[in-house]
């Protein structure tokens, strides 16, 4: 009996000692395998009198329970080390930037334009496009400039050296090309590149616009009052008033600028608006009845309006870039800005 | 325009301050641009009188006055003027004035004399630009004043930029009718009443070409008082419009075209030959203008002519023999209408953008003339005497610009304002505009006013009546737009989809010009040329773009040139091609790549992108649209690109774009460390998608086999999957490329290509022998085909 108390404590000793799962299965297989000292021991029970047999078979169950269940315990113990060991080990520095591509991001005139089109194309007009290499005819004659006139010089044309064409200086002659091919009724914007001779701190030779056109058979100021206000609010997110100014451009008649109350100082006067509180952003006017003529529409049933912006200008108000030719040096520093 | 409001009152009452009166203006279509105060600056300055004038005993250039400063006050003043003379009546600054540089004037001892003040000069008191002696004030003007008061110097100028229609607005008198509408109040017309003549000498006038110069007005008046000096009223009013007093004479033209709008001219009688020849320039013509220069002159350019020469440019400047000088005794005064067509163009080709021309382009009142010449006459004759002869008038009244009747309807003018405008309103806005309406049923008719050039039609007047009533008054609508949601095709891609899988992939979006360097671009596109501008910014900026490509590596220069190390850009927009007959412009798509595959990070290797990469761009945009499918990647040479890297893209058979690696030559001579991948795509063969239509998935499960075949370089991966799919079509579902291996145990020029050959029966479980022999014949195909030896 003796030497079964020592067998126990010898093989407790061992599983305590433990420290990797292999190790203790090795101790199981040791005590308890098929030729374990304690299954030894159990096997060798029949060689006992029949009495001895008895109490002895008790005393190894006994032990070979009780080991059993160090095992057990043991190898939970165990397992739950590893566990915690793997996991210590698996430790990632979440703090780490991602592996990969960074995103780049849209110029921002594309911002501009992509925000202004969705603003119009959700009230119902359409984006209409056009060549930026024009005619005489849709640049300026279809558009009631006068041959001649200071009207046509004011405009800086870049004219091409071996052909009888120009770069379009606005984008009204797609609304010539879309009412030549549509007729009317129609409401569209033009956006796109513009192109003027002119080039210093304030103007660069290319830049964008957007036009608007609207024909139908009670179209009036009212409403293109109320298309602006309703554009400009939105597109600067406030409430803003508008107000025409009396103007001349030949291809609308009433003609008007457009000034957008100050978006910076609220009507309190500040150094962008020059204390006049108004921040000019279009132009604008009814169609004239000769560019309906021109188009083959009848003056007398349609009348609309039209307008137009400069993006850039919408740039400056928007995002406060103060010195336009950035938009076209393409400085990453700069173009970065506006992902 | 510069209007002084002090002048401008002559002709309306104003009661309202500056502010108001440019805001009114402005809204009315007369942008005032600026305002200025019309005093120059000084303080403390009276109308004094001299009474004594002595020698200063120890100056000779000096002398020591006496001047009254008010009545009971006389002063002892030390000036240097050569002008000063007991009686006159100069401006005198007392002790604590202030010049408008700043500085004050105390009482000093000059040469041992003590000076209680200082008489000035105009320059003095920055009332001109030209050094001078002392203003001299008309005799009435009385002592003691204050010259500011004097003066009338508390006056505000208006800058107004004027837009080409208003011509009719480049003359006071064109202002305050504008003005005087829209603040609601009379206008006065300045006396121009005919002056008698008081002899009957004309000078002879031809006019040759009546369609460019429908009325020619002249007027003789000889015996001018060749001492005479423009008044200081008049001088004033001449430095607040932005002119210097000249001469007498050529001051009142001048003041004339400032109050009418009218631009005149004075020749000297003595040196001009004949008579006035009103003709175009002659071949080979040149004339010596007043600006001291000689001009060589087209055939189109309208000249005025004696019977010997050229004396000016008609409507422009004119000549420099014949013009009024200090010793004139007899002038000929000219007013003419020009037709803005014989006018405009000249003046911006010549480079002589005078007020005349300015005026004549946009048309001045051909009805004027006669005012005009009778105004100057009866000012001339104020200042410096002289004795008038008849007013000659040459008109062909049949030149001359109709006056046409233009009527406006009540119902338009509702229609078109969106308000309705009450009809005493109306007819009071076009009365004060001259416009004389006649009322009748269904609204006005107004003869359009010979000084209006932009009146002719109903909208016209519609113009008006808005723009003097006040837009402000334009209620906000909302047009009912009908309810269309066309616009948007699910068969279509919009150009931004494109865009944001590039900036996703790290691209950033540029926006170049559309003109470009013609260097660059020849070195770019092979030595073709673009269109070439006629007036091109810069040579740097003179040829239409073949490609976008040299924009964009000027922008990968310019951000190289800034500590940039990774630069990815891509631009949208229009390249123009010439071609026989046309002009193709075309949009496209186009990318530039430089420096590593990823940005510097911790978990990559810093390896440099390569045709791959882009390539993988390139892909990733088209993988959308229906083009994706057909597009071929074919080995091709382009002048721009690595002759080894470089693929021409190709879709349906037709090309649609290129993609590469700069060529290494363009590289070095761009001063690039490493060459930039580049693509450029034209846009629309992507933007077309297939509608998508549901195909059942197949419930059998695939098999993948791989085989790793060796072949010659020369065998592309196109035809290795070609190969292959096409030995088994029916089960091969898919033919993927999954390693490419050259160094060891493979035969130089030869390469192993790994394939991964996914297969499945759409029908039942494929069996392992049906994909043996399927993998069996894509083996042989290989080997018959392409050479290929299959590896174990």
């Amino acid at each position: 009996m003796q030497d079964l108390q020592k067998l126990e404590q010898q093989a407790r000793a061992e599983i305590g000692a433990t420290t990797t799962l292999a190790a203790l299965d090795e101790v199981r297989v040791r005590y308890l395998g098929k030729k374990g000292l304690v299954t030894e021991r159990l096997k060798a029970l029949g060689t006992l009198p029949a009495e001895a047999r008895k109490q002895a078979g008790q005393v190894i169950n006994g032990i070979k329970q009780a080991l059993g269940e160090l095992l057990e315990a043991r190898r939970q113990t165990l397992e739950q080390a590893q566990l915690s060991a793997q996991l210590a080990g698996q430790r990632v520095d979440v703090s780490l930037p991602g592996r990969g591509e960074t995103p780049g991001g849209l110029h921002p005139v594309t911002r501009l334009l992509e925000r202004i089109e969705q603003l119009f194309v959700g009230v119902g007009f359409r984006v209409a496009e056009g060549p930026e290499i024009e005619d005489e005819f849709h640049n300026f004659d279809a558009l009631n400039f006068p041959a001649n006139h200071p009207a046509r010089a004011e405009m800086d044309t870049f004219y091409l050296r071996d052909h009888k064409l120009l770069l379009r200086t606005h984008t009204s002659p797609v609304q010539v090309r879309a009412m030549l091919e549509q007729g009317a009724p129609i409401g569209i914007i033009a956006p796109g590149r513009v192109y003027r001779c002119d080039s210093d701190l304030t103007h660069t030779p290319m830049f964008h616009q957007v036009e608007g056109l609207l024909i139908g058979e009670a179209v009036s100021m009212a409403h293109l009052r109320g298309i602006l206000t309703t554009f400009f609010s939105n597109f600067f997110e406030k409430e803003l008033a508008i107000r025409f100014r009396s103007s001349y451009f030949p291809f609308v008649e009433p003609g008007a600028e457009v000034d957008v109350q100050c978006v910076f100082c609220d009507g309190k006067g500040c150094r962008v608006c020059k204390h006049t509180t108004w921040l000019e952003v279009a132009g604008c006017g009814m169609v004239h009845p000769n560019v309906l003529h021109a188009v083959g529409i009848d003056p007398e049933r349609y009348g609309g309006y039209a307008f137009g912006m400069g993006v850039e200008r919408l740039g400056m108000l928007r995002y406060g870039i103060n010195d336009i030719r950035m938009n076209y040096e393409n400085d990453l520093r700069f173009l970065q800005q506006f992902r | 325009m510069k209007v002084s409001i002090e002048w401008l009152r002559e002709f309306i009452d104003i009661e309202v301050p500056p502010d108001r009166l440019a805001g009114r203006l402005t809204l009315a279509g007369l942008e005032v641009s600026a305002q200025e105060s019309a005093h120059p600056g000084f303080e403390g300055v009276v109308t004094g009188e001299v009474t004594d004038v002595a020698p200063h005993p120890d100056a000779d250039r000096l002398r020591v006055c006496k001047v009254q400063a008010e009545a009971g006050t006389v002063l002892t003043v030390v000036c240097g003027a050569p002008n000063v003379r007991v009686g006159m009546k100069a401006p005198l600054m007392k002790v604590g004035g202030r010049l408008p540089d700043g500085s004050v004037i105390k009482r000093t001892r000059l040469r041992g004399v003590e000076s209680e003040g200082m008489l000035c000069s105009a320059r003095e008191l920055g009332l001109s630009v030209e050094a001078g002696s002392l203003l001299e004030l008309p005799t009435d003007a009385p002592v003691g004043m204050a010259l500011d008061e004097y003066l009338r110097l508390d006056d505000t100028l208006l800058e107004i930029e004027l837009t080409p229609n208003r011509g009719d607005c480049l003359g006071m008198l064109g202002v305050a009718r504008d003005a005087g509408a829209a603040l609601d109040v009379d206008l006065r017309v300045p006396d121009c009443a005919a002056v008698t003549a008081s002899h009957k000498e004309t000078f002879p006038v031809r006019v040759d070409v009546p369609e460019a110069c429908p009325v020619y007005v002249g007027r003789i008046i000889k015996g001018i008082r060749a001492e005479a000096e423009t008044p200081v009223w008049m001088r004033e009013r001449l430095r607040r419009a932005g002119l210097r007093s000249i001469h007498p004479v050529v001051d009142v033209t001048q003041y004339v075209m400032l109050e009418l709008g009218q631009p005149m001219h004075a020749y000297d009688l003595a040196h001009l030959s004949g008579g006035i020849v009103v003709r175009m320039a002659n071949p080979g013509e040149s004339a010596g203008l007043l600006n001291g220069q000689s001009y060589a002159l087209e055939s189109d350019v309208l000249v005025i002519a004696d019977h010997d020469t050229a004396q000016g440019l008609g409507g422009i400047m004119g000549g420099s023999e014949s013009n009024v000088r200090d010793s004139t005794a007899d002038v000929f005064l000219e007013a003419a209408f020009f037709a803005p067509a014989a006018i405009s163009g000249r003046p911006r080709r010549l480079d002589l953008n005078t007020d005349a021309a300015y005026r004549f382009e946009r048309g001045v009142d051909p009805a004027g003339q006669v005012r005009a010449v009778e105004r100057a006459t009866a000012l001339i004759l104020d200042i410096c005497g002289g004795e008038p002869g008849p007013v000659q008038e040459t008109v062909s009244a049949g030149h001359v610009p109709p006056r046409g009747d233009v009527a406006l309807r009540r119902t338009q003018l509702e229609r078109v304002l969106g308000m309705a405008v009450p009809d005493a309103t109306v007819a009071r806005i076009l009365s004060r505009l001259g416009m004389a309406p006649e009322v009748g049923p269904d609204g006005w008719r107004v003869r359009a006013p010979s000084h209006r050039f932009d009146i002719a039609i109903e909208a016209d007047l519609i113009e008006e009546v808005g723009r003097i009533h006040g837009y402000e008054r334009i209620p906000v609508r909302h047009y009912p737009m009908p309810q269309a949601m066309g616009g948007s095709s699910e068969a279509r891609l919009s150009a931004s989809r494109l865009r944001r899988c590039l900036v996703e992939r790290g691209y950033q979006e540029a926006i170049t010009y559309s003109f470009v360097a013609p260097a660059l671009q020849r070195a770019v596109s092979g030595g073709a040329e673009g269109l070439v501008l006629a007036n091109p910014i810069s040579a740097e900026l003179s040829a239409m773009r073949l490609s976008l490509w040299p924009g964009l590596l000027d922008a990968l220069q310019y951000n190289l040139n800034r500590q940039q190390e990774r630069v990815k850009l891509f631009e949208i927009g229009m390249r123009f091609i010439p071609q026989a007959n046309d002009i193709k412009q075309e949009k496209v798509l186009s990318g530039i790549a430089h420096g590593t595959r990823e940005p510097e990070q911790w978990g990559l290797p810093a390896e440099a992108l390569d045709f791959a990469d882009l390539k993988n761009d390139v892909e990733a945009l088209v993988a959308a649209s229906s083009a994706a499918h057909t597009l071929r990647y074919v080995a091709a040479e382009h002048p721009a690109l690595h002759p080894g890297q470089s693929a021409r893209i190709e879709s349906a058979g037709k090309p649609v774009g290129w993609l590469g690696a700069l060529h290494p030559a363009l590289t070095r001579e761009l001063g690039l460390n490493s060459a930039p991948y580049l693509f450029e795509i034209m846009i629309e063969p992507l933007l077309d998608v297939k509608i998508p239509e549901f195909e059942a998935i197949s419930r059998f499960p695939a098999i993948r086999r791989d085989l790793a075949v060796l072949v010659a370089e020369a065998v592309t991966a196109e035809q290795l999957v070609g190969v292959a799919r096409a030995a088994a079509p029916e089960l091969i579902r898919q033919v993927k490329i999954f390693d490419i291996y050259r160094k060891s145990g493979v035969d130089s020029g030869r390469k192993s290509v790994a394939l991964g050959l996914i297969l499945q029966d759409s029908s039942r479980t494929l069996t392992d022998e049906a994909a043996d022999a399927a993998i069996a014949q894509v083996t042989a195909q290989l080997r018959q085909e392409l050479g290929a030896t299959i590896r174990d």
